[in-house]
């Protein structure tokens, strides 16, 4: 159908030859534009109607008396399911301990939650096909799931400040969300009017640049480049990654570029999870609820599962 | 006069509710005291755990998410 339609645009109405350089260039733009954007709006608007039932309040309600096990696994997915913007991390957390979850648990779900999400789901989708896309999202439960369970070793709770365990929070505040299905409507309406416009501008800039790779790399220097692949990058793309703060949306259109340039795979997701998930201004946030040895820990612990993941990733590829 | 508190460590949409309620407030005419309460403890205390979070004279009515234009109307 997008093929269909960037043909139409670029050869028909266009007059562009489908053998001229510019003429495939754009004809991808057309066709990679076009199709994302209709992705976007439509998973988005889908996402938003769900999560008129899921709410972090909900998620904690959920998780809340469970066996470790599936405890663990229900943060990972919900975490991976549930919007989350750092600045919430703090209330989230300290809903969490009051609800008696263990850390090791939320810490699963603060890792979760920013590394993975639909927006990010679509764009690696769109740009890097749905076999890597899977491969991602496994990844990134992988490393939450085990970065949870490596924290709780260390007993994090020595960590926390004094005053969260104080913390009586009563009634929880439920989210004000019209349950009538106009209602929920609505709210997935204003979710696709808000995030698709907050990050178009930086979607088509993705494109164009995966536009630019299609029609203009010639291949002999991609494959030059490839050869260059040993066991340190990985964690030195996981060191690059922690200055570097994007959420996993804007990480995209760089890693299309590396893996273009022919990058190793899990060199590329090592970059994109290091950015996504280890973020300062998440850590200086985090800094009001656990003192910095804590925070160092988690770092080291995101650190090393990342790494693995990464060395895993090049080698079966 | 209503005292309304919204709750939020100062991100975007904590920034934009604030901005909607002291627009909506003055097209109005009512008279309201506004404030911010970017402390945790004190944004937990109220049972939030999503931010932003509306109180209205101690009464959380909204967490999570910018309001609507017309729920802020029907509060005021």
């Amino acid at each position: 159908m997008f093929e269909q339609f960037a043909h139409f645009l670029v050869y028909q109405l266009g007059g562009l030859s489908p053998a001229s350089q510019l003429g495939t260039a754009l004809h991808f733009w057309v066709m990679d534009t076009t199709k994302i954007l209709v992705m976007l709006v439509v998973v988005i608007y889908f996402m938003g109607l769900f999560r008129t039932w899921l709410s972090p309040e909900k998620v904690r309600r959920v998780i809340q008396g469970r066996s470790k096990t599936l405890a663990r696994i229900l943060a990972v997915t919900l975490g991976a399911m549930t919007p989350f913007c750092s600045c919430s991390s703090v209330p989230l957390f300290i809903g969490f301990v009051e609800a008696g979850i263990p850390l090791g648990i939320t810490f699963s779900f603060l890792i979760a939650s920013p590394m993975i999400n639909e927006v990010a789901v679509v764009l690696l989708i769109g740009l890097i096909g749905w076999q890597l896309t899977v491969l991602y999202i496994t990844a990134g439960l992988t490393v939450a799931y085990v970065g949870g369970i490596a924290m709780e070793r260390f007993h994090p709770e020595k960590w926390v400040e004094a005053y969260v365990w104080q913390i009586q929070m009563g009634e929880i505040a439920q989210p004000a969300i019209d349950t009538s299905l106009r209602g929920r409507h609505v709210f997935a309406v204003s979710q696709v009017t808000e995030i698709v416009g907050r990050i178009w501008l930086w979607v088509l800039i993705g494109i164009s640049a995966g536009a630019l790779f299609h029609g203009y790399v010639p291949q002999t220097w991609v494959a030059g480049l490839s050869e260059r692949e040993n066991w340190l990058a990985v964690p030195m793309a996981v060191m690059l990654g922690i200055p570097l703060y994007s959420n996993a949306v804007g990480v995209i259109p760089l890693a299309e570029a590396m893996l273009a340039k022919g990058v190793a795979l899990g060199t590329t997701l090592a970059l994109m999870m290091s950015i996504a998930a280890i973020s300062l201004p998440e850590l200086l946030i985090l800094r009001k609820v656990m003192r910095v040895p804590g925070l160092l820990l988690f770092v080291a612990v995101l650190m090393v599962a990342i790494t693995l993941v990464g060395w895993l990733f090049n080698l079966l590829n | 006069m209503k005292n309304i508190k919204v709750l939020g460590s100062g991100c975007a949409n904590c920034k934009a509710t604030f901005a909607r309620i002291e627009k909506v407030a003055r097209a109005k005419g009512v008279a309201v005291t506004l404030e911010k309460v970017e402390d945790f403890a004190q944004i937990a205390a109220y049972g939030v755990m999503s931010t932003p979070g509306v109180v209205i004279d101690g009464k959380v009515v909204h967490a999570g998410g910018i309001p609507e234009q017309q729920q802020i109307e029907s509060w005021l």
